[in-house]
């Protein structure tokens, strides 16, 4: 075969690691850039909400948190999926390196809706379908990272713990579709795909955190695979040689 | 398939019939937490009454929890698992009829003696009734769910409070909507909505679950 360029080369960890090394640098660098617009309309340009005033202002911390949280988990599944169908040492790695990540997202998501809630609500808590649904979102994700911490075969522990993903992955749906299908106490959602009910600055300054949030999961995850990939595969020489000659 | 299926209820049943011990233990588990309640947390007939549904739902999952390890351990550890996953047999078969005979030694009693402490807590023969129901028609989902816990924690150091991490949250649907359909009795509204979604979850668990288990269970194995 030519020298054509071969997405599936970088399905090694060997080569996936120097391409991690190179990326991570500039996933923060656009991170950075996209939160400091995000953060600039969200918190200088935005107006405040006629309804919630300044509070409001949360959201642009808490909704990218809770997308990320979803988002994070189904890219973990997908991971699983194809760790299962295909034997993949990589995907298992990705998954890993995804949970914390995820289950930072829905603590974060937790905290900010709770800090919103006293406010508004009146409550930092309430048996919501949406605020219920996330707590088994993190519930799942310390679920998953007890499981694959607990086996110490790295193969057995990528494979019980893609099941388990592939099996949780019910609940995302749910939380997803819970303020519509259950009319309680948290808000529908204002953003869609055709229309929107916020402000233009509003919107653009969540979608920018939203951006930041994905660039900086991406950048964290592709860290913790490359430990991950060190860990695992400290027999190699390719370990060896990164180890010993300190090149990226 | 349904002759395997049957061949491992009949030998999983015969196996708990050795050991009687272990269902009752986890049988009386189920009352004595149920009684803890109204302990801990007075008298009043109302309170209890309005507590009723998840106090015995949530001892019912703690139950089911409690023997779920046993579903496979024993066969784990004597070889018998690993002759039943080289058998010419679909191993999710085998699996249902498993999870059939954990129900039948597990659930149904619970549902059995749900009424008895239903009384304790001064619900009415509605109530008990729906309860009653509602524990038969959902605890097959909790050994369905069970299930993959128990194959994906099979010989793991710490495997039983694990189980319970993974589990749990899973049982989550299950407990909300077995005990809705008791209190929507209770207030009057008809837990027939609840019921049916139960119905659902139990259906598409049993069906599924044991397929998820048996894979876990090949990853175990390996």
């Amino acid at each position: 075969m030519k020298d054509r360029f071969n997405l599936y080369r970088f399905a090694s960890p060997a080569t996936f690691y120097p391409l991690a090394g190179a990326l991570i640098p500039y996933f923060f660098a656009v991170a950075v850039v996209f939160g400091l617009a995000g953060l600039y309309l969200g918190m200088l340009v935005a107006p405040t909400d006629f309804q919630q005033g300044e509070g409001y202002r949360i959201i642009f911390i808490h909704v990218p948190a809770s997308w990320m949280s979803m988002f994070i988990y189904l890219v973990m599944a997908g991971w699983a999926a194809i760790g299962l169908a295909f034997n993949t040492r990589l995907s298992g790695m990705m998954a890993q390196a995804l949970a914390p990540t995820g289950a930072l997202m829905a603590f974060l998501s937790l905290w900010t809706g709770a800090l919103w809630g006293k406010p508004m609500w009146g409550a930092w808590w309430v048996w919501d379908a949406r605020l219920t649904s996330e707590l088994i979102l993190l519930f799942l994700y310390i679920g998953y990272m007890a499981l694959t911490a607990a086996i110490d075969d790295a193969r057995r522990a990528d494979k019980a713990g893609g099941l388990l993903l592939l099996v949780g992955v019910v609940n995302v749906p749910i939380i997803y579709f819970s303020v519509k299908w259950w009319n309680t106490l948290h808000q529908g959602s204002s953003v869609n795909l055709t229309k929107s009910s916020m402000a233009e600055t509003m919107l653009w300054g969540m979608l920018l955190m939203a951006m930041c949030f994905w660039m900086y999961s991406i950048a964290v995850a592709l860290m913790r695979a490359r430990t991950i990939m060190l860990e695992r595969e400290r027999h190699t020489d390719w370990v060896k040689a990164v180890l010993t000659g300190g090149e990226k | 398939m349904l002759k395997i299926v049957m061949a491992v209820i009949g030998r999983d049943l015969k196996l708990a019939m050795r050991r009687q011990a272990d269902i009752v233990s986890a049988l009386f588990f189920f009352v004595i937490v149920v009684s803890l309640f109204p302990l801990g947390i007075g008298p009043e007939p109302d309170l209890l009454r309005k507590l009723a549904p998840g106090v015995l739902w949530v001892a019912a999952l703690l139950a089911t929890m409690l023997s779920l390890p046993r579903l496979f351990a024993d066969d784990h550890r004597d070889g018998t698992l690993e002759q039943l996953a080289l058998a010419p047999h679909p191993l999710g078969l085998v699996v249902t009829g498993k999870v059939i005979a954990h129900w039948l030694v597990s659930g149904l009693p619970l549902a059995l003696i749900a009424p008895v402490l239903g009384i304790q807590f001064d619900l009415s023969a509605d109530a008990l009734l729906v309860l009653t129901g509602a524990i038969l028609l959902g605890t097959p989902a909790l050994s369905g769910i069970g299930a993959i816990g128990a194959a994906l924690t099979l010989g793991l150091r710490g495997g039983g409070v694990l189980l319970s991490l993974l589990v749990l949250p899973l049982y989550i649907p299950v407990l909300i909507f077995g005990a809705g359909a008791v209190d929507a009795t209770v207030t009057g509204l008809g837990g027939e909505g609840h019921l049916s979604l139960l119905a659902a979850i139990t259906f598409a668990s049993v069906g599924f679950a044991p397929w998820a288990s048996a894979a876990a269970l090949k990853i175990a194995l390996e």
